[in-house]
């Protein structure tokens, strides 16, 4: 696992030596993050990485994980579905077993310290067992049109909160808590995104039976209905018309997520057996992810909704051109011509994919742009930053807080 | 080479670090914006006048204002971004000044086209404010003469410089920079410490902007 000063070389300093200043004034404070799945998805991988990280820095930081059944995770995923605007049939049977299972995690889970900062709606109702300690309810998806049904429901935990936190400015409501803009990260010397020797990424590719003969276009994503790989297979044969290439969408699951084998099913359905279509099961190997990305020619985000896409830094860090829709914490990410290009739909995005196929130049000097920017907005370094004065910010009502 | 002015106070350098409050606010056209502009917190007004000095140190000589690129970019008002991109913020000395140049610009652009304010953004496009809450940290770096000065400033964060140069003037309102004010005031160097501070700061890169005031203190010490 890195070390804190592992990261100077590649954010210099000057940028670690404010960490660890900062860190000196959470010395002492206890700080418990709450949320329900230990790997898989975006939310296990950060806390995974900045948790140690934290703890290195001198902070008393703990990460627990709720329980849960087949059935809440069901109805956790409806409620995510929901929130992301999708039309999901939600019954009262739904909004039950949801807090049957809260109630549980309420009676077994300790959540004693000073700061607790609660993942994602599916441990929300624990803010029931506060005291006179903080809490933060960090929100990763994407709530620009929520369903109100699921918003109402949720609503009434949200407020019991000191304060909420958005990966976008869109997702913010009006609240009459303090909401802050902390955009996730992600973590260069981690397995996913540190530098691999060539043979690392052809082995890869070897393992896998793809050949390197044609450009590569990748999604990496699990196999979920609001990452549209059907419109990424769509978006491929519009491409193919004009330009022989492979198309690569690898992906895993997560244990919180239960759809995903039935959008496998459908997008194996769609590929009909098309040797240039790669569907990749990659599971929790980081490594091979990495390896896949680096091997593409360009990388596709095509998400209908998203609560941010860390994938779209992890391929801009890597230096490729990126073509993602224009949803969630998408544009945050990728400035429109600046460092990557944006789409709205298949066409869009296929004629997107042939510009950079076309001017490989332009194409290079996006990615360098789009490394550049990841570099200054969204390593894990800025993150730890965040999170450390979003701690501070608690006991702290000003503007300017002079430490 | 020739022995160097001991300052008088030395000088600390301090850290800025910046978390982004979301107000829950957002404006749908520019009847709304100028309304909202008047309502605002002062914190909301610097952050998006600021904001893109930091997030895009890198790319632009000459960032844009939040307010300026939405205009432009999202209502497709051309003329109105370019006269709200072209305020000198560096002019105002107070949050109050500039939120007023900017909600009379505004204004009187309006009364000029009043079809302007049939300009709507497309779903997902309105202009969401924020607001800066600035954490102001002292570090370890410190110095007293201008050689101990400049050597500090070629390491020191964008964060820093930020802090010095941009928001002791305009958000703790000093009148000046923190850079200015020292050497003329500790070192008694009224010439560099103006020249410093005839920069307009907001038309460079941090990293310009850095290599600019080394160079200028380089030059001195020669």
């Amino acid at each position: 696992m890195a070390k804190i000063d592992d990261y100077i070389p590649i954010v210099g300093e000057s940028v670690v030596e404010d960490l660890k200043l900062i860190a000196v004034h959470l010395r002492g404070k206890r700080i418990l993050n709450v949320n329900s799945t230990a790997v898989g998805g975006g939310v296990a991988e950060i806390l995974n990485r900045m948790v140690p990280l934290l703890r290195e820095l001198g902070l008393d930081v703990r990460w627990d994980v709720i329980k849960g059944g087949k059935d809440f995770f069901e109805v956790t995923k409806k409620f995510h579905n929901a929130l992301h605007g999708g039309r999901v049939d939600i019954s009262e049977k739904d909004f039950e077993i949801f807090m049957e299972t809260s109630r549980s995690n309420l009676e077994a889970m300790e959540t004693s310290g000073d700061i607790i900062f609660i993942h994602d709606p599916q441990p929300i109702v624990l803010v029931r067992k506060r005291g006179d300690n903080k809490w933060i309810w960090r929100c990763h998806i994407d709530l620009s049109e929520p369903k109100k049904k699921v918003w109402r429901f949720l609503k009434e935990f949200i407020v019991q909160y000191d304060a909420a936190v958005f990966s976008a400015p869109a997702f913010s409501r009006t609240l009459p808590i303090r909401q802050f803009l902390i955009a996730p990260s992600i973590d260069p010397l981690s397995d996913k995104n540190r530098e691999l020797p060539q043979e690392v990424i052809d082995g890869v590719l070897h393992k896998y039976g793809v050949p390197k003969d044609k450009p590569i276009i990748t999604q990496i994503s699990r196999f979920d209905r609001l990452k549209d790989p059907l419109g990424v297979i769509g978006t491929f044969r519009l491409v193919k018309k004009h330009i022989d290439c492979r198309l690569l969408l690898a992906g895993g699951t997560a244990t919180d997520d239960p759809e995903g084998q039935k959008v496998f099913e459908e997008v194996m359905e769609a590929a009909h057996g098309d040797p240039d279509i790669h569907i990749l099961v990659v599971s929790q190997n980081d490594l091979e992810i990495n390896a896949l990305q680096r091997a593409s020619t360009v990388i596709l985000q095509k998400s209908l909704k998203e609560g941010f896409g860390l994938t779209v830094s992890e391929a801009l860090w890597k230096s490729k051109p990126v073509v993602a829709s224009n949803v969630g914490g998408i544009p945050l990410q990728v400035k429109n011509r600046y460092s990557g290009l944006l789409c709205y739909s298949p066409e869009g995005a296929a004629f997107a994919v042939k510009q950079f196929l076309t001017s490989p130049d332009y194409a290079r000097q996006i990615g360098e742009n789009g490394r550049e920017h990841v570099r200054n907005n969204f390593l894990i370094t800025r993150h730890l930053r965040d999170y450390m004065l979003l701690f501070l910010s608690l006991y702290h009502k000003e503007n300017i807080v002079y430490l | 080479m020739a022995e160097l002015a001991r300052a008088a106070e030395p000088f600390r350098f301090y850290t800025r670090l910046h978390l982004t409050e979301l107000t829950g606010l957002k404006a749908a056209g520019l009847v709304q914006l100028v309304r909202l502009l008047k309502s605002v917190p002062g914190g909301c007004i610097y952050y998006h006048t600021h904001r893109f000095l930091q997030q895009h140190q890198y790319l632009s000589p000459e960032p844009p204002n939040d307010f300026a690129y939405w205009v432009r970019e999202i209502l497709g008002e051309e003329e109105l971004g370019e006269r709200l991109a072209s305020i000198d913020i560096i002019q105002y000395s107070t949050i109050r000044s500039l939120r007023e140049k900017i909600i009379a610009t505004i204004e009187e652009y309006l009364d000029e086209h009043p079809e302007a304010k049939m300009r709507f953004p497309r779903e997902g496009g309105e202009l969401h404010f924020k607001k800066s809450v600035s954490f102001i940290l002292p570090t370890e770096h410190v110095s007293y003469d201008l050689r101990e000065f400049v050597d500090i400033l070629k390491r020191i964060t964008i964060d820093s410089i930020y802090f010095h140069i941009f928001e002791a003037k305009l958000r703790l309102e000093k009148g000046t920079n923190d850079f200015s004010n020292w050497i003329e005031n500790s070192i008694g160097d009224k010439t560099l410490a103006l020249s410093i501070a005839r920069l307009d700061p907001y038309v460079y890169t941090m990293e310009d902007l850095r290599r600019t005031i080394t160079a200028m203190i380089e030059r001195e010490i020669r």
